[in-house]
């Protein structure tokens, strides 16, 4: 088939390519008639792609890169470590106190941390307490995120009405400052492990719907988005792939910074006696519990708080530094 | 502005209506009979369905949580279980006592705070920057009712400067002996706002450095105090929004600094409901703070409404 | 009328053509869009912006239409209700012989199987996540080809466009230039191998050098796969480079069509007069003294009565603003159509043409 002459097509001075069939989209021919292309269609193995560090490799990179948040994550995964491994590493029972033994202060021989108040041994009660205290801090937000997160993204993509519903429901959530939240849940439930996490979850979720919801509704309204839907994909396709790995980051970081608070609250629980029960090892609890001991021995009263203290400093240094990495504002 | 009021006093009722229908619920999941509070189980079976009656306990649930709104409303917060005494009047004191407390650290904590924040944008990347952001980041992970703890150990115990526990005067303070017990409680209690506000300040203050127009005023000649001032025009919207919340942390968290200083505020109040199960005064503490939060949140929009025009729509 | 010679009839017709070389590719007939404003309290509505106000044409296969008007026009919405991304309050569109949306045409879906959008930004308009053989594999996956075949197809896609895939496909966008961006929403457009595409100023953001590359692509992509272009624009020169028609827009109607040398060398409307004698020209004895279009735009909230150009309009009278003018043909050329009463035999406009009498060009 041959091209037209150009006189037929008025004002066009485009050069003539001889076009083939309109459907052979496939045909490789087509690949090297075009002016632009640089590479000639070569007979022989293709040439590998050059491939882009892909987003979370640059997050990555980034994050390596900072010195502040590889320490936090370092002391962190040490904490984590020693608390998964507390039974290992507890050098004697964190239940069993010894009488003659009473609030010892740090370095008193068998006893690298002193004792508290019944004569149990801290450094086994602060490694016990961890597990209680970081389960605590973790399960909560993982929950709200899981739930809040759906929730928050349905509500931004959808708009409208499930929109309204959603927010208007969650505006009352907000309506209680957490903490209050927090308390009156438990207590008028009562105490315990199950009922703080439970608590902390419903304070949460409102957090993350917020917040997803905010991200989700900036970025539906970008064109890439509008160009997906062309593609007739169905919504829960389309949130997939276009929406969700550009959502996930702010959200990740807003949860990684909610651990943090719920690490305190969970102890701050306990510490009034809202929270897990004696004689559990729980950080909050033996704070509590040692509360009178600052008289005695304010080293040992203090250690709990300092271990709650540096840990949720290390998530907040994460999240921190997590945002830094993540702040991508790359235009040309 | 009269509208976006109007808009903004209608979205709030249905708000305060769910505040109080969650509430409600939450007092009627209790487990257990909440007769049991009130009556030994061996109570004859006429007393009980008697008080069954008077209590309205019988009635289908949305016509107690009807009367229950409207005695609230009227100012009847019922009668605490332990002491038998009006609950309104209890409330009222405590949280006038809490407010002694709360309103000196949040003007402490929100003062401090924008001014660590912009100084800390302004030297952005300098040591000065770092050593303001690390006090921040300390301020928002700082366990308050350890650092309380910590505080009362440096500063009474040891130095004795001041008070370790205790309200020592009634109503407002009037001496300096009466104002020596409310530093320890005030500083613990501004540290997380001062913190989460010097941070948020810091970064709304630096988004707003990067915009074009701070370079047309540098070239229009102003000068750095006249500057700041259009700077934290722009920056205060969002760090007005976080003030706003962080009210509610002085309402509610007040509860743990108060445990830790005997101070004998709302906190207070709900943490003795909590362990003598005394519902009234729980039911009518937890909903007085949270309507309190609404309504400041209220002013707070109406503050950012007031200084940014693009919120009026 | 000279027989503008209609490509398709040179080439086999495509496999899914239902309606054969004379059915238009598109028909719009009094397309409508107000947007309702809300004041108050309660949200009620205090009025609406008229953005597309009642708009007619249609596309001939393997045309290209040039859609010009100035911003605020209407230009974006009719391109957002051309593609169905929003419904239109009234009128209607005949895709190939078959109505759009209704019970006895084609769905949106299905429409969206031939029509396809580039959009004006080039960087906001692919997810900054996916490298951008994913971003161009994307809707042929959704539609039903399997993941190779669909990379495949867009590392052909690619090559057509410019961009060597060993080099692009796995780069994301922001490590591409403006024109190279363009391209790859060229490609992507492309993919589903649509037969109508949708252009809303797809150069305007970019630089003449890589405006004219961009231009040239298209121009050679259409005559690769046999397609027909709606552009939008409001650059005039570049209307005139790449279409074969020209329509004009104001504040939401059309004021004037007709082939693109009809438009350019002979316009009717005040308005087409206006806008091509505001372009400069390079001659620096030739300069334009006066401005030939005076005043703003008026607010698309409340058009003026009758003919919405009669408040710029030198030629304004008491009969442009009781009545709106209908499109009437030029020179009895069907294909030439103008907005204008003094175009309108019998308008009432003092120089308008009496009955039956041709207006002299």
């Amino acid at each position: 088939m041959t091209a037209t002459p150009s006189s037929a097509l008025p004002a066009h001075t485009h050069a003539h390519i001889s076009a083939p069939a309109p459907n052979a989209i496939g045909a490789p021919a087509a690949a090297g008639t075009l002016p632009a292309s640089p590479t000639p269609h070569a007979p022989g193995p293709r040439p590998v792609d050059i491939e882009s560090p892909g987003y979370w490799q640059q997050v990555s990179a980034r994050l390596a890169r900072d010195p502040v948040t590889i320490i936090s994550a370092v002391i962190l995964l040490l904490i984590v470590l020693s608390a998964i491994f507390a039974p290992w590493l507890a050098p004697h029972d964190p239940y069993q106190g010894n009488v003659m033994t009473r609030l010892k202060p740090v370095g008193f021989p068998g006893h690298l941390l002193g004792t508290d108040e019944t004569g149990r041994d801290m450094l086994s009660r602060l490694l016990y307490g961890g597990r209680l205290s970081l389960v605590s801090g973790i399960v909560p937000v993982a929950f709200a995120l899981l739930i809040g997160g759906t929730l928050g993204i349905l509500a931004g993509y959808l708009g409208g009405a499930v929109n309204s519903m959603i927010m208007r429901i969650t505006d009352v959530f907000f309506a209680f400052p957490s903490i209050l939240l927090a308390i009156a849940i438990v207590g008028l439930l009562g105490a315990g492990l199950f009922n703080t996490l439970l608590s902390l979850t419903l304070v949460f979720i409102p957090q993350v719907i917020r917040i997803s919801e905010s991200v989700t509704t900036q970025v539906r309204s970008l064109d890439f988005v509008e160009a997906a839907k062309l593609s007739g994909a169905k919504p829960l396709t389309l949130i997939r792939h276009q929406i969700l790995s550009n959502v996930l980051s702010p959200i990740l970081v807003y949860c990684t910074s909610l651990v943090s608070l719920s690490i305190i609250l969970a102890a701050g629980l306990s510490f009034l006696g809202l929270g897990v029960t004696p004689p559990s090892a729980e950080w909050g609890l033996m704070l509590n519990a040692l509360r009178q001991a600052i008289y005695v021995d304010p080293v040992v009263a203090a250690l709990p708080g300092a271990v709650i203290f540096v840990t949720s400093m290390c998530f907040n240094l994460i999240s921190d530094g997590l945002r830094t990495a993540m702040d991508v504002r790359i235009k040309l | 502005m009269l509208s976006f009021l109007a808009r903004r006093l209608l979205h709030a009722i249905p708000i305060l209506f769910g505040v109080s229908i969650i509430v409600f619920m939450l007092v009627k999941m209790i487990p257990g009979n909440p007769l049991d509070l009130l009556l030994p189980p061996e109570a004859p079976p006429e007393l009980v369905a008697q008080l069954t009656a008077a209590y309205g306990f019988d009635k289908p649930l949305y016509v107690q949580y009807f009367s229950w709104l409207w005695r609230t409303l009227q100012g009847d917060l019922g009668y605490s279980i332990f002491t038998g005494a009006p609950v309104a009047a209890e409330l009222r004191s405590a949280i006038g006592n809490t407010f002694i407390l709360a309103v000196p650290a949040a003007c402490l904590g929100f003062t401090v705070g924008v001014t660590l924040g912009t100084i800390a944008a302004h030297y952005q990347g300098t040591f000065v920057d770092k050593i303001f952001s690390a006090f921040a980041i300390t301020g928002v992970s700082l366990p308050h009712y350890w650092f309380a703890i910590v505080m009362v150990v440096i500063f009474s115990v040891t130095m004795n400067w001041f008070p370790a526990q205790g309200m020592h005067f009634e109503g407002l303070p009037t001496t300096w002996e009466d104002l020596k017990s409310i530093v320890l409680p005030v500083v613990t209690l501004s540290l997380i706002p001062m913190g989460v506000v010097a941070r948020v300040t810091r970064a709304t203050v630096l988004e707003v450095l990067n915009q074009d127009f701070v370079n047309t005023l540098h070239a229009k000649g102003l000068v750095g105090y006249e500057i700041l001032y259009h700077v934290l025009k722009n920056a205060a919207p969002s760090v007005i929004a976080v003030i706003g919340l962080q009210f509610g942390y002085l309402l509610g968290g007040s509860i743990l600094v108060e445990t830790v200083f005997n101070w004998p505020g709302s906190g207070s109040l709900l943490n003795l409901a909590i362990f003598r199960r005394d519902v009234p005064v729980m039911q009518a503490t937890i909903v007085i703070l949270a309507f309190f939060f609404v309504l400041l949140n209220l002013l707070v929009d109406i503050a950012q409404a007031a200084i940014d025009p693009r919120i009026r729509r | 009328m000279t027989q503008t010679t209609l490509p398709e009839l040179e080439r086999p017709l495509s496999p899914r053509d239902r309606g054969g070389p004379q059915q238009p590719m598109l028909i719009v007939a009094d397309i409508k869009k107000h947007f309702p404003i809300r004041k108050g309290p309660f949200g009620r509505v205090a009025g609406a912006v008229q953005a597309v106000d009642g708009v007619s044409f249609s596309i001939a296969k393997g045309e290209v239409l040039g859609i010009v008007g100035e911003s605020g026009c209407g230009k974006s919405t009719l391109a957002r209700l051309l593609m169905r991304m929003m419904a239109p309050d009234a009128g209607s569109m005949i895709f190939d012989g078959d109505p759009v949306d209704e019970h006895n045409g084609i769905s949106i879906n299905q429409l969206h199987r031939d029509v396809q959008m580039v959009f004006q930004d080039s960087y906001s308009s692919l997810n900054p996540r996916m490298p951008i053989v994913d971003t161009i594999a994307f809707t042929p996956i959704i539609n039903g080809l399997s993941a190779a075949d669909a990379q495949a197809r867009a590392r052909v896609l690619l090559n057509q466009v410019g961009l060597a895939p060993n080099l692009f496909a796995r780069r994301y966008p922001h490590e591409l230039s403006g024109g190279q961006r363009q391209r790859v929403n060229i490609a992507r457009a492309l993919a589903v191998q649509p037969r109508l595409v949708i252009l809303d100023e797809p150069v305007s953001a970019l630089d003449k050098s890589v405006e004219a590359q961009v231009l040239n692509l298209l121009v050679t992509l259409q005559e690769l796969h046999n397609l027909t272009y709606i552009f939008i624009s409001h650059d005039l020169n570049v209307v005139r480079f790449i279409s074969d028609r020209v329509a004009v827009m104001y504040l939401g109607r059309i004021v004037e069509t007709g082939d693109v040398d009809d438009i350019y060398r002979n316009p009717k409307h005040p308005y087409t007069r206006a806008l091509l004698a505001s372009a400069p020209s390079l001659d620096p004895r030739r300069r334009t003294q006066s401005a030939p279009l005076f005043g703003d735009p008026p607010n698309p909230i409340n058009p003026p009565s009758g003919c919405r150009f009669r408040t710029r309009c030198p030629h304004a009278q008491a009969v442009c603003a009781d009545r709106a003018p209908v499109a009437t043909p030029v020179d009895g050329a069907s294909s030439h159509t103008v907005c204008c009463h003094m175009s309108q035999p019998g308008s009432g406009h003092t120089d308008a043409p009496a009955h039956n009498e041709e207006v002299a060009a």
